[in-house]
């Protein structure tokens, strides 16, 4: 006599948990008698009965569930706390053959997601949100959540909830169900059979709504936390029964699926595939090495790492600007990081700029900065301690006054503005002149003609692809840039 | 001839909760003496062809291969 499965393991998930780490490949990580394992399994259930596996994506958030892409055979992203239903609309915009799952729990989806949540189902995205309501945060070792229970204890509320100064348990499905938008809203619990029963049946509707695309769906789930609420199993169900589903009342409060048309997710905007892929993955060498560096000067030994500093208006943002996408033409790696106070004019701005051939971990340059631009005294006294030893300095001769220096520094003296005012007749083309006293720079400490050549080349492109609708701001520009090689 | 059911238990599997045990109606399930490799009192199923195949304990166990239930052809 030969054996069929009745009930067992769903093929949605994986046959062993590979991604799991740690010896125990069969078992979920959650606590035992956790409400997480039960409602996986009908959802998995679900999926498989509705044959939408292959187009499932199930997102996850922080919380207990955020290794749902452990167990799940179905795509899956783990996505930033509170913001499953914010990448389940992008997703579903970008793939509009998916069919998105966003799984959440009471911490995620009613304290820091609420909103994104809220959003999402006013906009009535096509999309099932399975709600978990544990009336705690469990994740973190039971602390008060948006939905513990006036009088209740945990962690942070070690004398009960007080609804005087914490405010009484969030109604979600209530408050969904004054949107418009949704067209299936059920509260179910997990505590005896026929409970279990209910649910089950709520996850087969709403994954059938979510495969005949109706709209947005949503199904809390009671569910036990044992662990967290020091309970046994019988005494967490009582829990439930007699207390939580006093404030979460159980049953359906929305079903307008029957009114409702199958319908299809939106096509995507924009699907230009070959742009999208040069913004995400641009040229690179491999392990983030640029390509054809070509910086063979004796100071710059690695990485240029320039600290720019002076008067907002002086144009030193849009100096770190140029000198940055000089270096991008050139498929260097490059940060560019800006710091100016809030006025328009006048005030400190500063920024810094690193140019280098393998990945830069941080923008930040705070000390072993190769190259200082000062425009102003401010900036030399501030940023002077985080130039090296060795490195360079030019300054404005005029604003600034030298203190003593190492030995080993280069400093150049030159008043850009005033060269710009007079081969230029306009001080903002002083940017172009420093860029012009750096090429200077950059020939007197040992680059070859070759390289030489291709700097001033790089500048041309920057700055034709910057003014290239104005043809007089580039040869000003260049004129500038020219001057500034000049004037050292 | 009426349908013969088998639930079996996979003891390696089982956290040990005792969700199932007060859902059957047929009482086969009881906590076990013994450890299991994941440190918890398993479930065991005493006569487990007495099952009546209601599903009851695997919708209640967190565990997705623990319990199976299987039915004679």
């Amino acid at each position: 006599m030969s054996e069929k499965v009745k009930f067992g393991r769903s093929k949605v998930f994986f046959d062993t948990f590979h991604r799991r780490p740690g010896p125990i490949k069969k078992n979920m990580h959650y606590c035992p008698g956790c409400g997480h394992g039960i409602l996986h399994k009908l959802i998995a259930e679900a999926i498989e009965y509705h044959g939408i596996q292959e187009d499932t994506n199930l997102i996850a958030p922080v919380g207990c569930a955020v290794f749902a892409y452990y167990y799940f055979n179905v795509g899956s992203i783990s996505v930033p706390h509170g913001r499953a239903p914010a990448v389940a609309t992008g997703v579903s915009r970008a793939k509009p053959e998916s069919f998105v799952i966003s799984y959440q729990g009471d911490g995620d989806l009613a304290a820091i997601g609420f909103n994104e949540f809220l959003q999402a189902a006013n906009r009535g995205e096509k999309m099932t949100v399975f709600f978990v309501n544990n009336s705690n945060y469990g994740m973190t070792g039971g602390q008060m959540a948006p939905t513990t229970l006036p009088g209740q204890k945990t962690t942070t509320s070690p004398y009960g909830r007080n609804p005087e100064t914490e405010g009484y348990p969030t109604p979600v499905c209530e408050i969904v169900n004054a949107l418009t938008a949704p067209v299936y809203i059920e509260r179910v619990a997990l505590t005896t059979p026929g409970r279990v029963a209910n649910a089950k049946k709520a996850v087969y509707k709403a994954i059938q709504n979510l495969k005949e695309r109706k709209g947005f769906s949503l199904v809390e789930v009671v569910a036990p936390c044992p662990v967290n609420l020091k309970m046994s199993a019988d005494q967490v169900n009582e829990f439930i029964e007699k207390q939580m589903l006093n404030y979460f009342p159980l049953g359906c409060l929305r079903d307008k699926t029957a009114d409702m048309e199958p319908g299809k997710l939106p096509a995507p905007v924009i699907r230009d595939e070959e742009s999208v892929r040069k913004i995400l993955f641009p040229v690179r060498s491999e392990n983030g090495v640029a390509a054809d560096f070509r910086n063979s000067s004796a100071v710059f030994d690695q990485e240029l790492r320039v600290k720019i500093g002076g008067f907002g208006g002086q144009g030193v943002l849009s100096l770190g600007v140029m000198l940055a996408n000089m270096a991008r033409l050139r498929n260097f790696n490059v940060s560019w990081m800006p710091s100016y106070g809030p006025e328009q004019r006048g005030g400190s701005a500063c920024c810094a700029v690193t140019v280098s051939r393998n990945t830069i971990p941080s923008p930040i340059i705070d000390r072993g900065g190769n190259l200082l631009i000062a425009m102003t005294q401010a900036a030399l006294d501030k940023y002077l301690p985080e130039l090296r030893d060795d490195g360079v300095l030019i300054y404005d001769h005029t604003a600034v006054k030298l203190p003593q220096l190492p030995e080993t520094m280069q400093t150049y003296g030159i008043d850009a503005l005033a060269i710009a005012d007079e081969k230029l007749g306009s001080s903002k083309f002083a940017n172009s002149v420093l860029l012009g006293v750096l090429a200077a720079v950059l020939a007197k400490n040992g680059m070859n003609e070759a390289d030489k050549a291709d700097f001033d080349k790089a500048f041309a492109e920057a700055v034709e692809e910057k003014f290239g609708k104005k043809p007089g701001a580039v040869e000003a520009n260049i004129k500038a840039y020219e001057a500034g090689k000049a004037a050292l | 001839m009426a349908k013969k059911f088998r639930v079996e238990v996979t003891a390696d599997e089982c956290k040990g909760c005792g969700r199932c045990i007060a859902v059957c109606p047929k009482k086969l399930l009881s906590r076990g003496k013994e450890l299991n490799i994941q440190g918890y009192f398993a479930i065991i199923a005493e006569n487990p062809g007495n099952c009546i195949g209601c599903g009851s304990c695997f919708y209640q166990c967190p565990e997705p291969g623990a319990i199976t239930i299987f039915e004679e052809e």
